[in-house]
């Protein structure tokens, strides 16, 4: 015992890491977040013609009437995304975790599933659904009933047409909250309430919703947020539809020669919106205290549809398809025929799009690695950076460590073109010529995705006890090494589930990158991009058939993966 | 005041004597061995580009079966994007183009100012090429033309119904039937803008935008969507994307009003910070050879300067279109006006 007290001395004189591995991290975090906004608001502050300080930036942003317009569009289009998110999820997030809808397992899967596909294909596959002439459904309905070339049932080249393809790939943020908060209210509150002679929808309206209230609101923010601050499906729909949202517009400020003051001073109102968003969903959330308050009392009860089965199937299942099931249909469909309006029969069917993005087009290949190697290195990157920051922060070892927490989850109020815009100015000048390499995008990406990495280590955390770790150090390990053969083991689901979402957010991300990308760093998205303003959706559909497979391929092999422990805890969970 | 004309004059005067002074092409070159075996060693050319995608790559594939050691990696994007793309480049010393080509004349003027082209004229192009499709100053040379022209469905539009005119696009008839693409984006749209402003004045625009037009952004898109049935009339985009069609089979008809059809010149050019210099000098030289041009013209549908090259039959040829030409000149000054007013009509 005494040498193993003598020996405990000695390493953790040597070997304690944790003051030098705070300060590197609090300067890096530093640098990713603060450095990007301190040349946002200098260059707000700069005039385009001249360079000199100027405040005509900003009093553009109240007198030129095509920001004030794309700024009006931008918050109605979020607000109504955010109300057909939670209109739509909220009754399908209670029927797949309250009710004994048949297939809800699945229903839960597929939605969760539905993460990885990136707005922007959403909003291509719905160009090839429901464009006013070319759009499947409206030939079927010209056809069906016989009408006149010209007559359609829906477009989506309009502001209800954008609202609704937003909407349908961010509702998942919304559906996946609220299920989850009503997989935690205890059981025997409503059966309180039942006894007390509640009937079934007596209790839903007056505890269970009530209950979940919070997670609804944070849900429709998030989905508000997501959808002000989206640039590939505004880019995609609005532009046809002949409107600027606010990141398209900022966008436009790019075209050479670039106004970069007026482009910085129209972000910062975007980034002032976030943050007031992100405060009102936290003190929403901050009040959840109570729907936990019970604990696990008791299994949720399920409530028995009973003739209303069918009702709620039919919903449900419209929900997928709108969502899921025919986008997928779509795509599929346009990669293997000429083009997009044909029917599919022998003389349609090609491998032409497939034969030219394979082969022919010589930006594939590497746009391919480019994708997969960053969604690698950010995925890994952050989920290490994000293990350690809420060690430090949640365990409290050190005193500051808080701020380092809230260094992590400050980039979540930069939305993704003011990104792109602050790390423009910051990278692409003679002092840092990053501009034109990878690892401007890694940047990025890692900062855009180190919030959600950080959110999700640290909720982990939370539920490990310090005891173990006491433990280990008791035994003369030194602080790191305990988080390495100790903690991180314990949280391998967390962590890899962390690093697969971190992933899949590299993967579909747009906004910054198409700020930042040059020819040598091309991603796949922004080809996709690319290939949409010169109309070859053939090949679109193939490049984002080859994403989609890319990513489910990795992110399930992450999972299996033994050293990191998949099978075992597949065994176990 | 009355002094101002003869500073005009002088500074006229003092510019043709520069110009004239500068203008002394470097020598026409021929593509020896030993240029070939550099460009080899090299082994890479980076081609920005505005052609559409297949033609571009298609041509690089012409390329490749000539010198298989060279890879063509084809940057394609809008004229304007492309153009914002290397302002972006050379303004913060990131060189990664070799070779570069745009549909509208008026970057190169830009390009020639700041300096960032190698000059250089291809044997081929001091042969052949007419005197004002080519730089004075051997900087850049025009490597393509061709026209943003109206086209409709033939199927679906009876052709006695077809517009015949420029004016003819306002009949309420064809409200919400009509695409366009974005003079912010295109080089093509930005130049056939400018001319037809200067044909039809700004309150033609203004009461096209009342007519429900759909919106794109590069001048290829408006006849692929077309051929998807998506509208059945365009009012702008490119010649060689409806010819490319045409020859597939689909029923797309182009009409040619007797007040004029835009025309857009593209140049091509060498960058001065080429990272790989000899195999930029070959692939430009490649650019303006009869057999590139030819395929130019036989598969990308567009027009060339060479005098050899053989039109595909069916085609009008373009000594019997009435063209619009716009000048690079006039037009630089007018660019941000042409945007603003162009959103204040259009939205976007």
């Amino acid at each position: 015992m005494t040498s193993i007290a003598l020996n405990e001395g000695a390493q953790r004189r040597g070997i304690d890491l944790s003051w030098p591995t705070f300060a590197l991290l609090t300067v890096v975090l530093s640098i990713l977040v603060i450095l990007p906004l301190f040349w946002l608001i200098y260059y707000s502050f700069r005039s385009d013609a001249g360079g000199g300080a100027t405040l005509d930036n900003f009093a553009a942003l109240v007198t030129d009437p095509a920001l004030v317009r794309a700024y009006a569009l931008a918050i109605g289009m979020a607000l109504g995304v955010g109300a057909l998110a939670c209109l739509v999820a909220t009754p399908m997030a209670w029927l797949v975790a309250r009710t004994d809808l048949p297939g809800r397992r699945h229903i839960r899967m597929l939605v969760t599933a539905s993460f990885v596909t990136p707005p922007f294909l959403g909003a291509i596959a719905y160009e090839i659904i429901a464009a006013p002439n070319s759009g499947i459904v409206n030939i079927i309905y010209r056809y069906v009933f016989g009408l006149e070339p010209g007559a359609y049932l829906v477009n989506i080249y309009t502001f209800t047409g954008l609202v609704f393809a937003i909407a349908c790939f961010t509702f998942p943020y919304v559906f996946t909250l609220v299920a989850n908060a009503l997989d935690r209210v205890p059981a025997d509150l409503e059966d309180a309430s039942s006894i007390l002679g509640g009937r079934a929808l007596t209790t839903l309206r007056k505890v269970t919703i009530p209950m979940v209230l919070p997670a609804i609101l944070a849900g429709t923010l998030i989905a508000v947020l997501q959808a002000l601050t989206m640039f590939g499906s505004p880019a995609i729909l609005a532009l046809p539809a002949g409107f600027h949202v606010i990141t398209t517009k900022i966008w436009s400020l790019f075209q050479f020669p670039p106004r970069l003051g007026l482009a910085a001073a129209s972000a910062l109102p975007l980034l002032v919106i976030t943050m007031l968003l992100l405060r009102a969903q936290k003190s929403i959330l901050g009040r959840r205290g109570y729907t936990v308050l019970g604990g696990k009392s008791g299994t949720p009860r399920l409530t028995s549809l009973g003739p209303w089965k069918w009702a709620a199937m039919a919903f449900v299942y419209g929900v997928l398809c709108l969502t899921i099931f025919f986008p997928y249909a779509a795509l599929i469909k346009t990669a293997f025929t000429v083009t997009v309006g044909d029917p599919i029969n022998f003389d349609t069917l090609t491998l032409r799009h497939w034969n030219f993005v394979l082969f022919d087009f010589s930006a594939t290949r590497m746009a391919l690695y480019n994708t997969i190697l960053l969604g690698f290195l950010t995925a890994t990157v952050v989920t290490a950076i994000a293990l350690v920051v809420s060690y430090l922060a949640i365990r409290k070892t050190i005193p500051g460590a808080k701020y380092l927490g809230f260094l992590a989850t400050a980039p979540v109020a930069i939305p993704g073109i003011v990104l792109g815009v602050g790390l423009f100015l910051s990278y692409a000048n003679p002092t840092f010529q990053l501009y034109g390499t990878l690892w401007i995008l890694l940047i990025a990406f890692m900062t855009i995705e180190l919030p959600a990495g950080y959110q999700q280590m640290s909720s982990a955390f939370a539920g490990v006890h310090p005891e173990l770790e006491e433990a280990g150090r008791i035994l003369g390990a030194s602080r790191l090494r305990t988080l390495w053969e100790i903690t991180a083991p314990l949280l391998r689901t967390s962590v890899v589930a962390s690093w697969c979402f971190v992933f899949v957010g590299t993967i579909r991300e747009l906004s910054a990158t198409i700020l930042l990308t040059t020819a040598n760093t091309k991603l796949v998205s922004v080809i996709i991009y690319d290939l949409n303003e010169s109309g070859d959706l053939g090949a679109i559909c193939v490049l984002g058939i080859l994403l989609l497979v890319a990513s489910f391929a990795v992110v399930f092999a992450a999972n299996r993966v033994p050293v990191l422990g998949g099978a075992q805890m597949n065994a176990r969970g | 005041m009355w002094n101002r004309p003869i500073t005009a004059a002088l500074l006229a005067v003092g510019m043709m004597a520069s110009s004239s002074a500068m203008a002394e092409a470097p020598a026409p070159y021929q593509v020896t061995p030993e240029l070939e075996a550099a460009a080899k060693a090299e082994g890479k050319v980076v081609f920005y580009t505005a052609t559409d995608v297949t033609v571009a790559e298609k041509l690089a594939e012409l390329f490749k079966t000539k010198y298989p050691e060279i890879t063509v990696q084809v940057e394609r994007a809008g004229s304007e994007r492309v153009f914002q793309r290397i302002g972006q480049e050379y303004s913060t010393g990131i060189y990664n183009a070799d070779v570069i080509e745009t549909s509208d004349a008026v970057h190169f003027a830009y390009f020639k100012r700041e300096g960032w082209l190698e000059p250089m004229v291809p044997q081929e192009v001091a042969d052949k090429w007419p005197a004002d499709e080519r730089d004075p100053d051997g900087n850049f040379a025009a490597y393509r033309a061709h026209l943003s022209v109206i086209a409709y469905r033939s199927d679906l539009l009876p052709d006695a119904e077809a517009p015949k005119t420029w004016e003819d696009l306002l009949d309420p008839r064809f409200k919400g039937k009509m695409v366009k693409a974005h003079p912010g984006y295109s080089g093509t749209v930005m130049t056939a803008t400018f001319a037809l402003t200067s044909l039809l004045g700004w309150d033609y625009f203004e009461k096209l935008g009342t007519q429900d037009v759909m919106q794109v952004q590069s001048s290829t898109e408006p006849p692929k969507k077309l051929a998807q049935g998506e509208r059945v009339l365009e009012v702008d985009g490119n010649e060689y994307n409806v010819f490319r069609l045409q020859d597939e089979g689909v029923p797309i008809k182009i009409v040619y009003p007797e007040a004029g059809t835009p025309l857009a010149v593209g140049n091509a050019a060498v960058l001065a910070h080429a990272p790989n210099p000899n195999a930029a000098k070959l692939f430009y030289s490649f650019l303006f050879s009869l057999e590139a041009q030819q395929l130019n013209s036989d598969f990308g549908g567009l027009r060339s300067f060479h005098p050899d090259v053989k039109e595909k039959e069916g085609r009008l040829p373009i000594s019997q279109i009435k063209l619009l030409h716009s000048d690079p000149a006039q037009l630089e000054p007018e660019i941000l006006t042409i945007k603003s007013n162009y959103e204040k009509y259009f939205g976007t």
